[in-house]
């Protein structure tokens, strides 16, 4: 751990990197930016964690809570919106069986994201799996999608 | 036997690869070499990717030139590839039943495509694709036949604006930062969600645009500002870039001039506010992207204190054309004030969605109607929202207005970077507008109180009127709200945030007294105000209905007329879609 993280601050002091930059190191690395973390690299760079954490919890991006293994993403800017991204987004956390506010699945296999607007707006509604865009969706494609994958992933370690 | 190659090109901007795209392109190349197609016809085949050509709702597109005739094919899918290769490509008959209808014809006939043309033409990953339709002569041309001011100069004349937001002069921005005695200077280009197509497209007219910005301000160091999820996008300039570095276009002493440039890029992260240029600048020096007191002006004082240009992609992507062709040229197009053409991306109800260019000063009509096709189903119109979430909406008693700057500032709304979304008759005016407001009142940075609190509280008087607890004086609160947001916050997002408010209110005054007065929701939108019941005499008992309604509570027997309890009802509107025999009413 200790090592991975020295590999990290390494690289932003060469970089002479930003704050942003660094933090978003941290997340690629470890899929969010936990306190303990926030805590190293306070005292490895005399920054005050209070600065870190103004950063962090600014931008909807930055997470501290961990991360699942794939990321859906609804988009639910207005193009998405008047085309039933809020349908999606509820399909989504039904068939994930998501409740309260979490946005994770509790085996860490799916994260639910939203995002405000992805500039897909001529094949709305779009609903993001990891990296690929899923054109003009509804809730069944969405159950399907998501149930899908869930079905190939366990395929995969047959 | 002619001995031209034939060209196909398979179209992979986020559209094409979301319809399968990539795997068009692979059974492409793997039936060309696997079968030998090249050997058997004695003629090179170029299977290759090329951006968006805007027409997204007939995805994957694939053009194939041979001998010189394009012919343009729409929804293809890897199994058709076969039939392509072997009828097309290898007996030279193009397969009518597949290729483009004449709305392919009539949505690219009205466009004005300068920095979309050769998006879908060339490969965006070979820099050689672009210096062959006389890529980076423009920036020669500035840099050794120009002077920095000689360049300033012409894009004064060509009269374009920035194309983000507001609408500022690009050439007077670039004229007060190149005054400045300081240095270094900075320039900063902004990749915004509506500019992904353009980077996916053609990267190297943004890279090239920058180069010769920096080159007319007189900075040495250009930024790419662009949001990390944008993968393809960020992949694509990052290539260009290599590639451009390759060929000496950036790095130290470009062309030979003495002049030294390089590109970085900094990763953004999801914020609206970021659009906002020393919001921006403040989430490159790795701080919360809150807007800065202005003046000091970014021009004099922007990026680590310096002065520095921040203009959007498109702005960019125009610039080459504007010194290759001349800036006289590029004035020619568009009207008095509002020069050149403008990138839409043309969304929601209209039934050829997909990115357009326009000439400056066109009317919606054309645009909706003529690009557009009409609205979807045949549905009426019922507003326009253009601009993105702070831009106006435009009803249709103005749809022979001329697109530009001036005519969209005089109804309340804004260019903005160029998202325009078309609403028809079931869309509730109200329910949209809150729509932005929450969408504002989340992205609002909170430094100042008027944007802060305002975007709150004008969100909870919608959330009440759409909800039907509205009253008559919560319309007058929103409107003194509204004053005083746009006259006293700090930067162009609390400014504009009730723009859409303003101009829904003016134009459909009724629909909101609909809801406060008579408790109803005209469009059968918001779910507080409306009711689903069974019509009888349509009803045929299938039992569809009762099978998806999520709460149980529609109940009823085969064969026997069923109904709805309005206490288990949910207002979801599962059984309104699901019934074949439209005997779901709303109201």
């Amino acid at each position: 751990m200790e090592k991975v993280l020295t590999k990290i601050l390494d690289q932003h002091r060469k970089e002479k990197g930003s704050l942003i930059a660094l933090l978003q190191r941290i997340q690629e690395t470890f899929g969010h930016i936990s306190e303990e973390n926030v805590a190293w690299f306070s005292r490895m760079l005399d920054i005050p964690e209070s600065r870190f954490f103004g950063v962090i919890t600014f931008y909807p991006k930055f997470r501290t809570k961990p991360v699942g293994k794939n990321t859906i993403t609804v988009c639910c800017g207005a193009a998405c919106h008047i085309k039933g991204a809020d349908k999606l987004l509820d399909t989504a956390r039904e068939a994930l069986g998501l409740s309260g506010d979490e946005d994770t699945t509790h085996d860490l296999g799916f994260t639910l994201q939203k995002a405000t607007c992805i500039g897909a707006c001529n094949i709305a509604p779009v609903v993001i799996l990891n990296k690929q865009v899923h054109a003009g969706m509804d809730p069944v494609k969405v159950t399907k999608l998501i149930k899908g994958y869930e079905r190939e992933e366990f395929l995969g370690y047959l | 036997m002619s001995s031209l190659p034939i060209e196909i090109k398979v179209c992979l901007g986020t559209s094409g690869s979301a319809a399968g795209g990539e795997e068009v392109l692979r059974k492409f190349q793997h039936r060309i070499s696997e079968q030998g197609i090249e050997a058997q016809i004695g003629r090179r085949c170029t299977p290759k990717k090329v951006g968006c050509r805007g027409f997204c709702s007939r995805d994957v597109l694939v053009d194939v030139i041979r001998d010189g005739n394009k012919t343009t094919y729409q929804s293809v899918t890897p199994i058709m590839v076969e039939r392509i290769v072997q009828e097309h490509i290898v007996g030279g008959t193009a397969i009518d039943e597949w290729t483009v209808t004449d709305e392919y014809a009539s949505f690219h006939e009205k466009q004005y495509k300068i920095v979309l043309g050769p998006c879908g033409e060339i490969d965006p990953e070979n820099i050689d694709e672009y210096i062959a339709m006389q890529g980076y002569l423009a920036a020669r041309k500035a840099m050794t036949r120009m002077t920095p001011d000689d360049v300033i100069d012409e894009v004064v004349r060509s009269g374009l604006r920035g194309r983000g937001g507001s609408g500022f002069l690009t050439g007077e921005k670039w004229k007060v930062c190149r005054r400045e005695e300081q240095h270094p200077k900075y320039i900063i280009c902004n990749v915004g969600e509506v500019n992904r197509p353009l980077a996916e497209g053609n990267p190297h007219a943004i890279i090239e645009g920058l180069l010769i910005g920096g080159y007319a301000i007189c900075a040495s160091k250009g930024y790419l500002y662009i949001r990390e999820r944008y993968h393809r996008s960020v992949e694509r300039l990052r290539i260009a870039i290599e590639q451009a570095r390759d060929k000496g276009f950036i790095g130290p002493n470009v062309f030979g001039t003495g002049f030294d440039f390089e590109i970085e890029f900094s990763f953004g992260t999801e914020a609206f506010i970021c659009g906002e240029e020393t919001a921006l600048m403040e989430s490159i020096e790795g701080k919360r992207a809150m807007p800065r007191v202005r003046p000091p002006f970014p021009a004099v004082q922007g990026l680590w204190g310096k002065p520095t240009v921040i203009n959007n992609a498109e702005t960019f992507s125009n610039i080459p054309i504007i010194i290759g062709r001349g800036g006289a040229w590029f004035s020619s197009i568009g009207t008095k004030e509002s020069k050149g053409t403008k990138v839409f991306t043309l969304s929601g109800k209209v039934r050829n969605n997909g990115l357009v260019e326009i000439p400056m000063g066109m009317s919606f009509r054309d645009i909706v109607y003529g690009i557009g096709g009409g609205i979807e189903g045949d549905k009426a119109l019922k507003a326009i929202q253009v601009g993105g979430p702070s831009g106006g909406i435009i009803p249709t008693s103005m749809l022979d207005l001329g697109l530009d700057y001036e005519n969209l500032a005089k109804v309340g709304s804004i260019v903005g970077s160029g998202g325009m979304v078309v609403f028809d008759e079931d869309d509730c005016i109200v329910s949209v507008t809150k729509f932005y407001m929450e969408f504002l009142h989340r992205e609002s940075c909170g430094k100042c109180t008027p944007c802060r609190v305002g975007t709150k509280r004008m969100m909870e008087l919608l959330t009440k009127i759409t909800e039907g607890t509205g009253g008559d004086e919560d319309l007058r609160t929103l409107e003194r709200l509204s004053g005083v947001m746009a006259s006293t916050s700090l930067c162009g997002l609390g400014r504009s945030a009730p723009n859409p408010f303003l101009t829904s209110f003016n134009h459909f005054k009724e629909e909101y007294l609909a809801h406060i007065r008579e408790r109803k929701c005209p469009a059968g939108v918001c779910t507080a105000l409306i009711t689903f019941s069974v019509n009888e005499e349509r009803c045929k008992a299938c039992g569809i209905c009762k099978r998806v309604c999520p709460t149980k509570a529609i109940s009823g027997e085969p064969k026997k007329v069923h109904s709805i309890d309005p206490e288990r009802c949910v207002k979801c509107g599962a059984c309104f879609r699901a019934c074949k025999f439209k005997a779901i009413k709303k109201a």
